[in-house]
This record gives C-alpha cells, structure tokens and sequence, in this order.
C-alpha cells in the first residue's frame, strides 16, 4: 500500500514544489570543502535517504538545514518558499525536526520534560504534565511506546531514540532528519523503527535518512541521494539501483564486499576470563560475571548495543579499570588489575574506543607517539636520553610498512586523517610482537579504503598466531571478521556463537537480552 | 544551665546568622543550575555590603541600601557572565578573581565609613500572635528579620520554579546539556547569563543584609568567609533550594552553639569554622559522589558546533 502511494508521488507533476529543496549549497571548513555546491530535494510522504561515507558532508549538509551552522551561499526552500534557517528555533518553527546520531537528550530528566523542553505554548507551571497527555496520544499514533514519566538515562538506546522522534513530532515536524539512526539499534529494533517510518510516510511527512550502510537504503528508502567528497554524486529511486551500484557512487571505485579470510586454526588460549565482574563511571554493575576465552589464531568478536558493558570489559583486560572479583589470564600469566604498563608488557596490543583521546598524544609527532609504549627501554633510550637516530628508523619503518599519509614523521598527530591515526595506533600496538590483540571499534568512522586496510591487518594478526579480541557495534563487521561471536547483554554474555552458523535473527535476540538455549560450544 | 533558653536562642540567632547563607546559597544554586560555578559569591557579598551601607547612609532608607546591594551584586556578578559565558574564560579563575577583586574594592570604598553606625538600620519584626506560642514564638518569631522571611519564601517559589516550571526546565537543562538546550531553542547564553545575574542580586542583597541590618555597620572584610559557606552550601543542599534551607540552618545552628561555647575553644576556632566546613563539605561530597548530583555541564563553557 504503502509502494503504490510512493509511485504515485514520484509521478507528481513538477508543478506542486517539493516539501524541501536546498539549493547549491557551499560549506567550507578550514581546510575543507564540506558542502560543494549542493542540491537535495525532498518531497513529501518519501523517506529519503542521504548516502555517503563518513566526511561526505552529509552531516554538514543536515546541521545547515537544522541552523546548527550557516552556509556560505545556497538557498533554502521549504514547500516553495523561501527559508533562512538562522538557529535551531527557526528550522523547528518551519517543521523540521532531527534526531542527532549522539542523542541530544538530558539523561537526568524525564521523558515528558525533556519534550517539554523549549516548547512553546505550555503553561508556566506544570509543562510537563501538559506534555504527558500529549505524548501519550501521539505514542499510539504512530506506535511508539514509551513512559512520559521515566528518567531518560533508565531507557535503552532504542526507547531514547523513540523520545528524539517523539521530541520531533510534538513540535509539528514534517521534515524529519535521522543521522545514522540504526547505529545503536538491535536489528529488531531497527526492523520497528523501519515501520514507523512508513508510518511517517503515510502521515505525509518527509523523512531524511542518513546513512552509510547500503542495506537500509535498499530497506527502507523510497530514494536515494549519494554524496562522495562534499559533492552530490547522484540522486535516484531505489527500486532502479542495487547495492553494488550505489557502493560505486559512494566510494568512487569497485567495492568487494567479502574479505578474504583462511580457515581459522585456534591454538592455545590467549585470554581467559572467569567470572568477572566490575562497575562503571556511576558506580553501578557494568560487568556480571563474564566468563570468555579466546584462542591463538582467532578472532572473537564481542557483539552488543552501545553501552553493554563492552567499554568496561575493554579496560579491565587493558588494566584500565578494576576489577570487582574474576579472574583474567593472559598469555598464560593471571594478571588481574595490574597496571596497563604491565599487562602491555605482558603482550597485549589495544587499539583503543577513543583513537584522539587514549590512542595517541595529538600534540606529539607521528615519531613519538610510535615509540610510545617502548620510549623508557633500549633501543630507544639508553640512561635519561632518547636514542633518535633509533626512533627515527623505526618510525620511517613504521610509516611504509603501515602507509600512514603523514606529510613527515614529525608531523604532529592530530594534523593526520582518521584512517591514518588508526594506523598510526596499529603500526606502534602491532610492532611488539602481542600475543592478544584488544581492539575497540577499529573502523568506527573510517572510509572503506582505511578500513579495508585495519581489517586486512588483524586477519593478517590471527593468521599468525595472535589472538584477537574484537569489539564492535557494526554487526556487519562482526559477522565478517569473526570465528565466534559473544553477545554481551547488560554486562552478562548472553551466548557464544560461532560464526559460520550464526544468523542475524539470532545474534539480534541476544543483543535485546535473549540468552542462548544451545549450550556453548 | 536552662536548656529552654539555649534553644531558643540557638534557633533565634541560627535564623539571623543563617539569612545571608541562604540569600546567597540561593543565588548560587541558581547560577551552577545553569552551568556556571561562581566562586565570586565573597566578593560580590562584601560589595553589596559596602553599597548597601553608603546608599542606606545617604539616603536614610536601609530598604534602598538593600536595593542598591542587590544591584551592584548582579552588576558583578554580570562581570563573571561575560568572562566566562561570552568569552569563556576559566570559570573558577573569574571566580577567585572576582572574589579578590570585591574585598580590595570595598575595603577602599568603604574607607570612610570604618567605625560609622548607621542611623537606620533595618527594623526588626515580631510576629504578632505566632511569638507568644511558647519556645518556638521566641525562637522563631521574635525580633527576626524581613529578609529572613522573605527568603524562606524565595526558597519554596525557587524550588516551584526550578522542579515545576518551563523556565526551571530550561535552566536545569541548560546546566546539564546546553547542547540539547540549544538544539531545541534555548537560548543558552541568555539563561546562563540571566542565572548568573540573578545569583548576584541575591549575594549582593546577602551582603546588604550584613551592614545594614545585621551588624548594622561597616568592617573591612566583614564577610568573613561567608561566601565561601555559600559555596559548600550549595554542595552540600545538592544544588536544591529547599535542601538549602536545612543546610542553612544545621551550619548557622552548630556555628552559633561554637559561639556560645567559646569558653571551651578558643577565639580563632570561630574564624577557622566557614573554612573547614567548606572543606568538610567537599571531601564528604566526594565521597559520596556528589559529581552524579552536580549538574552535568557545570564548570563548562558552551560552544555552539562542538559534540
């Protein structure tokens, strides 16, 4: 039903203008060309959807039309007319509405509040009461269930993401944007977001949908529009495009979809865990009792939603944070709270969640932040004083080996692109020889080549022996760098799976909190 | 020794003793709602002090002396807003600053007035009816202040519109995430800035009560480490306005009983008392983790684009 209304409104007559237009819209940053004169038209009733890698402009494109940043030049139409979108209380006054990939939402607010929030029209005293009634009628309308009177940080990512929509719709929107919203979803979960938004549709809305994964936009969009380097490569209807066509607009070249990997060979553990248990920042439980092992020679990927439990596990094993009780043996040695230093001697490499902020010193060169980690022992020291002919050759070494596009290795850090502190990370992690190698969302905003590259490089670890710990909220990327897969759910490890058989239905039901009836294997 | 009488005077002068506390620790709990710690609470008292008594001398009406306190209180305290809103200086830094600042100024404004009575001091009120119930009428109702009444009052419409109202939830939201504030609207910088003034009204008005009524004279430094209760009380009431009023109450109790028991400690423990117990009040909050109940963006200047 749904189809047919679509067909119908791609065949309006250009005559009624679109609900959106933004035309020829030029955004610099220094050193950056965002937005390269860029045209996007939106029409009512679609879901549109915005592909491009990360650093595309898409972004930049959406905060624009959101007045979170001014255009250097370009026009603003909405429904025909004319729109300078100076702030956020313009673009809401217009209808538009968006739900930021990073929530913007006070965690320890109520729900109600939080809609109430800068809304216009409510009584002085009590707005919140008023908007409890409101958000219930609209919840049923188009399905999104969610208690006004709960405190924000007690929802999960899926029932906060409901709130941003719900925070949209309250205030009138009919231009809703979505930034990269299936990234801290189950696939359940995505499936349901999926139907709200055709019933959006059917409502008359206009829904932008970010993206960089080209199965939602097979999934759900009515059209597409791809951008590569700030510009618009294309914009064209779904049903007249495949993956591999769209994966060519966005990159710019041929995409091979399936990495090459050999038969996995698992030796000896390299990490075991028992039992452990540790809190988060709040204090509260983070880690439940997670009992994992990992072998030499594979790679074990730790699936779950955003704030399972996964940071936490990463710096206990790292020596980061302590534990509460539980055992951790590493390369055979138990090493339960020890400091990092120890356990990096030890033979663990991470490559840590924050590549900027615990990755590498940004003021440092691309030189010392490669010998970080061994700066305090021969060769690169001898007594108080750096050797710097060593670091010099082994930093050259580390640059080709790694590829890391630096305009010299005494270029400070935080001048390089994204990929290549991620190589930067990597050269220095992988050059101690590690028998266990801890990585925490390696590609996590990366371009396909970079990442290409970081997955090459720890298949290439695993076929050598190493163990790999690999955490990470793109399932995809699990499914296809992984010999098991751990779900982790609330701090707990729901099941283990391994690879080969593993489903997404099924991975997707642990991640909501379903355990595993199949015993471990 | 007559325990009635040391009850009712405990209160009693508790209450006096406690009204500039919570002036001020109302103030503060407003502007740190918004974001902004302003260490300047000291300074700002000690200038609302100073004008307060000149205006109150000249013109004979201590109303207007407390006025003119509560002016030039929110003028200093604008000072702060645009360093560390506008140009978003180090908010701590500005406060120390600000606080320095206010005890040079007033200690040269105030020269001239150095052993000076004032001619009208603020009149005293005794609640008819309510001060002949027995112990609490004496304790309570007896020779207190307006401003003491008037507080209390403040501290119930402040916590209504801090907890109930559309502005308290700008405010409170301004604090914890001014970027979700401003993603829907809020004008972050007029709430800081508002939230920020406003606490310097209420210091200066804090001040204005000292010389005017309390004392009612001019000393150089006769804040005496006030301002700084002020910002462990702010702590130590979780950032609540009507928690404030129990704080208040506890410090200027315990403080009046060290008073009365001079005797046994001598003199410099009464000086040394605002400062440990800000002391105190910072190691117990960290202990127990007052960092949850701070508001999440407290101490941090807000720039538009950053994530």
């Amino acid at each position: 039903m749904a189809g047919t209304n679509g067909e119908n409104l791609a065949h309006t007559p250009a005559t009624t203008p679109p609900m959106l237009l933004m035309q020829d819209i030029v955004k610099s940053f220094p050193g950056v060309l965002a937005n390269d004169h860029v045209t996007f038209e939106v029409r009512a009733g679609e879901v549109h959807a915005l592909l491009g890698e990360h650093g595309a402009g898409k972004t930049t494109l959406m905060n624009i039309l959101y007045g979170l940043c001014r255009p250097d030049s370009g026009r603003i139409f909405i429904r025909g007319k004319e729109a300078h979108i100076r702030s956020p209380r313009d673009a809401i006054a217009l209808g538009i509405g968006m739900v930021h990939q990073h929530f913007k939402l006070v965690y320890p607010h109520t729900v109600a509040e939080n809609v109430a929030l800068g809304l216009a029209g409510t009584p002085f005293f009590g707005p919140a009461r008023v908007v409890e009634r409101g958000l219930t009628e609209l919840s049923q309308r188009y399905n999104l269930p969610v208690d006004p009177k709960a405190k924000v940080w007690q929802l999960s990512a899926g029932e906060q993401q409901r709130v941003e929509i719900l925070k949209a719709l309250y205030r009138g929107a009919e231009i809703l944007i979505l930034d990269e919203p299936t990234s801290v979803l189950t696939p359940q979960e995505t499936l349901e977001l999926f139907k709200v938004l055709e019933r959006m549709k059917e409502e008359g809305h206009a829904v932008i949908f970010i993206t960089h994964k080209l199965q939602e936009v097979m999934e759900v969009a009515d059209r597409v529009t791809v951008m590569r380097q700030g510009k618009v490569v294309g914009t064209l209807p779904v049903s007249e495009t495949d993956k591999a066509s769209l994966a060519r607009m966005m990159v710019g070249r041929e995409v091979v979809f399936r990495i090459a990997k050999g038969e996995c060979r698992p030796g000896e553990e390299s990490l075991i865990v028992e039992d452990l248990h540790a809190l988060n920042d709040r204090a509260l439980p983070a880690l439940r009792g997670v009992s994992l092992t990992v072998c030499r020679g594979e790679i074990l990927g730790i699936a779950g939603v955003a704030g399972n439990g996964q940071r936490e596990l990463v710096e206990v094993l790292t020596g980061l944070r302590r534990a509460q009780r539980g055992k951790v043996w590493i390369l055979g040695q138990e090493l339960p709270n020890r400091s990092p230093r120890r356990i990096a001697e030890a033979g663990v490499a991470h490559i840590p969640e924050e590549r900027i902020r615990m990755g590498i010193v940004p003021g440092m060169s691309v030189e010392d932040n490669l010998i970080l980690k061994k700066h305090h022992r021969p060769p690169f020291c001898r007594g108080p004083f750096l050797q710097l002919r060593e670091v010099r050759r082994f930093a050259q070494r580390g640059v080709e080996e790694y590829k890391i596009m630096t305009p010299s290795p005494r270029t400070s850090a935080k001048l390089l692109s994204g990929g290549n502190i991620q190589k930067l990370i990597l050269a220095r992690e992988l050059s101690g020889e590690p028998g266990l190698v801890i990585a925490a969302h390696p590609t996590y905003g990366l371009d396909v080549g970079a990442t290409e590259l970081i997955r090459q490089l720890l298949i290439r670890q695993r076929d050598a022996g190493v163990g790999v710990l690999l955490v990470s909220e793109d399932l995809e990327e699990i499914i296809t760098l992984s010999d098991r897969i751990a779900v982790i759910f609330g701090g707990e490890i729901m099941g283990v799976v391994p690879a080969a058989v593993a489903t997404r239905e099924e991975i997707g039901l642990m991640m909501a909190g379903e355990r595993r009836r199949v015993p471990n294997p | 020794m007559n325990w009635e009488s040391w009850v009712i005077s405990t209160l009693n002068r508790a209450l006096a003793h406690g009204t500039p506390l919570l002036w001020g620790t109302l103030g503060e709990i407003y502007a740190e709602r918004a974001g902004v710690v302003n260490l300047g609470v000291e300074g700002m008292m000690i200038l609302g002090a100073v004008s307060a008594f000149t205006a109150a001398q000249f013109t004979g009406n201590p109303w207007l002396g407390i006025l003119t306190g509560g002016v030039v209180g929110g003028m200093a305290a604008l000072v702060h807003a645009l360093f560390t809103v506008t140009l978003r200086a180090n908010q701590y830094v500005s406060g120390l600053a600000l606080t320095i600042f206010g005890l040079g100024l007033s200690g040269l404004l105030g020269a001239r007035w150095v052993g000076v009575p004032l001619d009208n001091p603020l009149p005293k009120l005794t609640v008819p009816g309510l001060a002949q119930i027995p112990v609490l009428g004496p304790a309570l109702f007896q020779r207190q202040s307006y401003l003491t009444y008037i507080g209390i009052f403040l501290a119930v419409v402040l916590w209504l519109v801090l907890y109930k109202s559309r502005w308290g939830i700008s405010i409170r939201s301004v604090g914890e995430s001014p970027a979700t504030a401003d993603a829907l609207g809020v004008n972050v910088f007029l709430v800081r800035y508002l939230c920020v003034a406003f606490g310097g009204v209420l210091a200066g008005v804090a001040g204005g009560f000292l010389s005017v009524e309390y004392r009612p004279a001019w000393t150089e430094g006769m804040t005496a480490g006030m301002g700084w209760v002020v910002i462990a009380l702010t702590i130590f009431a979780a950032w609540n306005p009507l928690r404030a009023v129990g704080g208040v109450l506890l410090f200027s109790g315990l403080y009046h009983l060290a008073y009365r028991l001079q005797g046994w400690f001598p003199p410099e423990f009464l000086k040394l008392m605002p400062y440990a117990f800000a002391i105190l009040v910072l190691a117990i909050a960290g202990l127990r983790g007052a960092r949850q109940l701070a508001p999440g963006a407290l101490g941090i200047p807000y720039t538009r684009g950053e994530k």
